[in-house]
C-alpha cells in the first residue's frame, strides 16, 4: 500500500507541472483562442535564462523572478509583432503554422544560444523526503507553487478590473472593443502571463531530474496538452485538475500495468479519449452553443 | 488553434457557367507541367529523383490532408500515423510475406482507412481543438505501439531489401527513374480522384458540411456519413503515401518516437503554404517545404543546429505574405492581372466571394 502511496505522490509532483503549462495553455485559449504549440519551447528558453542567472550567482528564487518578468515582455512582444499580424487573415491554420514554426526556432536558437550539453538547475526546494511515505519535500514544493499560481490567477481574473476586461476580451472581442477595453493589450497581457507561468514550470521542472536540455518540455507539453484537453480548454480548474489526473494515472500505469512499460504516453492520450468521448468540452469545459 | 468555420474564399464550387467554360489555357500549362515532371527524372541525377519522389509522396499525403482540414474543416495534426500503418503494411508484406511492392499499395490504403474509420467516428463527438489533440495523440502513440507489435525482421526497422531486388515492370529504366515515375502516376491518380470528388454531390456535401453543419444538415446532408468517409479517404491517400516512402526511402521505421508526430506537422505545414482547399495547393506546399528544408539544412555551415530556426522562421514569413498559400496568392495575382486589363473583376477565375452565405455557390466563373 506505501508503494501504492508513493506512486500517486510520485506522479502527483510530476502532474503539478503538468498542471502549471496546462495552465499557461488554457490562458492563452481563452483570450485568443487557439492552441500555442511553442509554449513549451517559450519555457525552455526562460528556463535557460534562469539557469544562466543562477550560473551568474543569483539565488534561484530571484533567477526564477527575473526570468519571470522577462518572459512577461517577450510573451507580450511575441504576440504583437509574430501572432496579431497573421490572427485577422482568412485562414485560421496560419496561426497555428507560426506557432508551430515558433517551436522550431526556439528549440534551435536556445541550443544555439545556450550550447547543447545537459545542465543542472539548482531546485528552489530542499533535497529529502518526508514522512513515512516517502514524499518528496520538492513535490510539496511544487504543490504549494501551483497553489500560489491558481489563487493569484483567481485573484486577477476575477477580483480586478484588468481582469474584468481579460475575461470580457475572451468572451466577446467585439462587444468589448465597443466599451472601451483595448483589445490589443489585453491579448498581450494574455500572451505575457502565459509566457511568465512557463518560465517557473519550465524552471521548476528542470531542478527535478539530473540536469536538462533543450528536449526539455517536449515530453512536458504533450502531457499538459492531455490536462488541458481532460479538464476542458477554457476552464484554468479543469487545467489544474487534468494535469494532476494525467501525472498521477501515468505513475501508477508505470507501476501495475507491466504492458505499459517504455510506452507510458499511450495512458494520458487514452484518457484524453475516454473523456472526450463522454464529455467533448472536457470535464469543466463549458459547451459551445451554436445560433442557427 | 481556431475551428475554421468561415467559408474559404478561394474554395472552388462547379457550377453551370464554371463547366462550360473550359480552361484550355489551363489545361495546356498542365500538360506542359506534366510533360516536364516525366522528363525530369531522365535529367537529373539519382539523389535528386530521390529528393523528388519524396516531394512526391509528402504531396500525396499533404492533399489527402488538405481533404479533410481543408476542404472538410476537420483538423488533424496525426496524419503521420496513417502515413505509417500504410508503410508498415506494404513493408511487412513485401519482408515477410514475399508480395511485389506494387500490390501492396491498395492493400496500404484499405488498412489505412480502415485506421481512419476508427478514428473518424470518435472525432464526430469532438471537434476543432479537441479533435486535434485526438489526432495528435495518435500521431505520438502510433510509433510505440508499433515498436511494441511489429517484430519483423530486423526487429522494429523494416528495411526494404536492396535495390536490386525492386522488381520494377518496365525494365529499360533505372530505379530510380522508375521509382519516380511510379510516384508521379499515384499523384495524379489521387489528384484526378480528388478533383471529381469535389467537384460531385459528395464533394459539395464535404464543403457544406465544414462552412455550416447545421445548415447541412437540414438540407439533408448525412453529417455522420460524409465526416467518416472523408476520415477514410484522407487516411487511405495518406496510407498509400506511406507505401511510396517504403518504396522510395527503403524503410518503415518506429524506432524514434517523434518521426510520425513531424511528418504529420509536415502534413499540414504543406497544405497551409500551398493553399489550403485548393486541388493543387498541397503539392505545391510540399514541393516548398522540401525545397526550404534542403536549402536551410546547408545554409548555415558550422551551424547546422540553426536549420530548423531558418525553417521555422521561413514559415513564419511565408504565411505573413502569403495568408492564404501560395496558389491562393497566384490566384490573388492573376486576379489583379485580369481586371487590370479588362478592366473590372467580372471574368477572373479567382474573385473571392466575399460575404457569401454559407452553402451557396461561390461563383468561380
Amino acid at each position: 500500500m506505501s508503494l501504492f502511496f508513493s506512486q500517486v505522490f510520485n506522479g502527483i509532483g510530476n502532474g503539478v507541472v503538468y498542471a502549471s503549462v496546462a495552465l499557461a495553455l488554457v490562458l492563452i485559449f481563452r483570450t485568443t483562442g487557439l492552441l500555442n504549440f511553442a509554449q513549451g519551447e517559450m519555457a525552455l528558453f526562460s528556463t535557460y535564462f534562469t539557469w544562466k542567472l543562477t550560473a551568474q550567482g543569483l539565488p534561484i528564487a530571484a533567477a526564477i523572478g527575473v526570468s519571470m518578468v522577462v518572459s512577461f515582455i517577450a510573451g507580450a512582444l511575441i504576440e504583437r509583432v509574430l501572432i496579431r499580424p497573421v490572427e485577422s487573415a482568412r485562414n485560421p491554420l496560419n496561426v497555428v503554422i507560426v506557432t508551430l514554426g515558433m517551436f522550431l526556432a526556439f528549440n534551435s536558437l536556445a541550443q544555439l544560444v545556450f550550447g547543447t550539453n545537459p545542465q543542472q538547475m539548482p531546485s528552489l526546494f530542499p533535497a529529502g523526503k518526508l514522512g513515512s511515505l516517502n514524499i518528496q519535500k520538492s513535490t510539496i514544493g511544487l504543490g504549494i507553487v501551483l497553489v500560489i499560481e491558481c489563487l493569484l490567477l483567481w485573484l486577477l481574473l476575477q477580483r480586478t478590473r484588468v481582469g474584468l476586461a481579460l475575461r470580457a476580451v475572451s468572451s466577446n472581442p467585439e462587444s468589448s472593443r465597443l466599451v472601451g477595453i483595448n483589445t490589443g493589450n489585453m491579448l498581450m497581457l494574455g500572451w505575457g502571463l502565459a509566457a511568465a507561468l512557463g518560465a517557473v514550470a519550465g524552471s521548476l521542472v528542470a531542478a527535478k531530474g539530473t540536469g536538462f536540455d533543450a528536449s526539455l518540455m517536449q515530453q512536458v507539453l504533450l502531457y499538459s496538452f492531455a490536462g488541458a484537453a481532460l479538464g476542458g480548454f477554457d476552464s484554468p480548474l479543469g487545467a489544474v485538475v487534468g494535469g494532476l489526473v494525467v501525472g498521477v494515472a501515468e505513475a501508477l500505469a508505470v507501476q501495475y500495468v507491466r504492458a505499459l512499460q517504455g510506452i507510458t504516453i499511450v495512458v494520458p492520450l487514452v484518457l484524453i479519449l475516454v473523456v472526450l468521448l463522454v464529455r467533448p468540452n472536457g470535464l469543466f469545459g463549458r459547451k459551445i452553443v451554436e445560433r442557427v | 488553434m481556431v475551428v475554421p468555420t468561415a467559408p474559404v474564399a478561394t474554395t472552388k464550387l462547379p457550377t453551370a457557367s464554371g463547366r462550360r467554360a473550359v480552361p484550355w489555357v489551363r489545361l495546356g500549362a498542365g500538360l506542359a507541367v506534366l510533360a516536364v515532371a516525366i522528363y525530369l527524372p531522365f535529367y537529373y541525377t539519382p539523389e535528386v529523383n530521390t529528393t523528388l519522389s519524396q516531394v512526391l509522396y509528402l504531396a500525396v499525403a499533404a492533399v489527402g490532408l488538405n481533404l479533410l482540414t481543408g476542404y472538410n474543416g476537420q483538423v488533424s495534426i496525426g496524419h503521420g500515423a496513417f502515413f505509417g500503418i500504410g508503410a508498415f503494411t506494404s513493408a511487412v508484406l513485401v519482408v515477410n510475406h514475399g508480395w511485389q511492392f506494387e500490390y501492396t499499395i491498395p492493400v496500404a490504403a484499405l488498412v489505412a482507412a480502415g485506421l481512419g474509420v476508427l478514428v473518424g467516428f470518435p472525432a464526430l463527438r469532438v471537434r476543432g481543438l479537441y479533435l486535434a489533440l485526438i489526432t495528435l495523440g495518435l500521431a505520438v502513440v502510433f510509433p510505440r505501439i508499433t515498436a511494441k507489435v511489429v517484430k519483423g525482421t530486423g526487429g522494429v526497422a523494416l528495411v526494404r531489401p536492396a535495390r536490386t531486388d525492386l522488381t520494377s515492370l518496365i525494365n529499360g529504366l533505372a530505379d530510380d527513374q522508375y521509382q519516380y515515375l511510379l510516384c508521379l502516376l499515384l499523384l495524379c491518380i489521387v489528384l484526378l480522384l480528388t478533383w471529381n470528388l469535389m467537384r460531385s454531390r459528395a464533394g459539395r456535401a464535404i464543403i457544406a458540411t465544414r462552412d455550416h453543419e447545421v445548415a447541412a444538415e437540414s438540407v439533408g446532408i448525412n453529417i455522420a456519413a460524409v465526416k467518416v468517409g472523408t476520415f477514410a479517404l484522407s487516411a487511405a491517400f495518406a496510407g498509400v503515401a506511406g507505401a511510396m516512402s517504403v518504396m522510395v526511402d527503403h524503410i518503415a521505421d518506429a524506432t524514434n518516437p517523434i518521426t510520425y508526430f513531424q511528418l504529420s506537422i509536415e502534413f499540414l505545414i504543406a497544405v497551409v503554404i500551398g493553399g489550403s482547399a485548393t486541388i493543387i495547393g498541397p503539392v505545391v506546399g510540399a514541393a516548398l517545404l522540401v525545397l526550404l528544408r534542403k536549402q536551410t539544412a546547408g545554409l548555415i555551415t558550422g551551424k547546422e543546429i540553426l536549420a530548423p530556426a531558418v525553417l521555422g522562421g521561413a514559415l513564419i514569413l511565408i504565411v505573413y505574405v502569403l495568408p492564404d498559400g501560395a496558389v491562393g496568392g497566384a490566384r490573388r495575382l492573376t486576379a489583379r492581372l485580369v481586371r487590370g486589363r479588362r478592366g473590372s473583376g467580372g471574368g477572373s477565375g479567382a474573385t473571392p466571394a466575399v460575404a457569401s452565405p454559407p452553402l451557396t455557390n461561390q461563383t468561380t466563373t
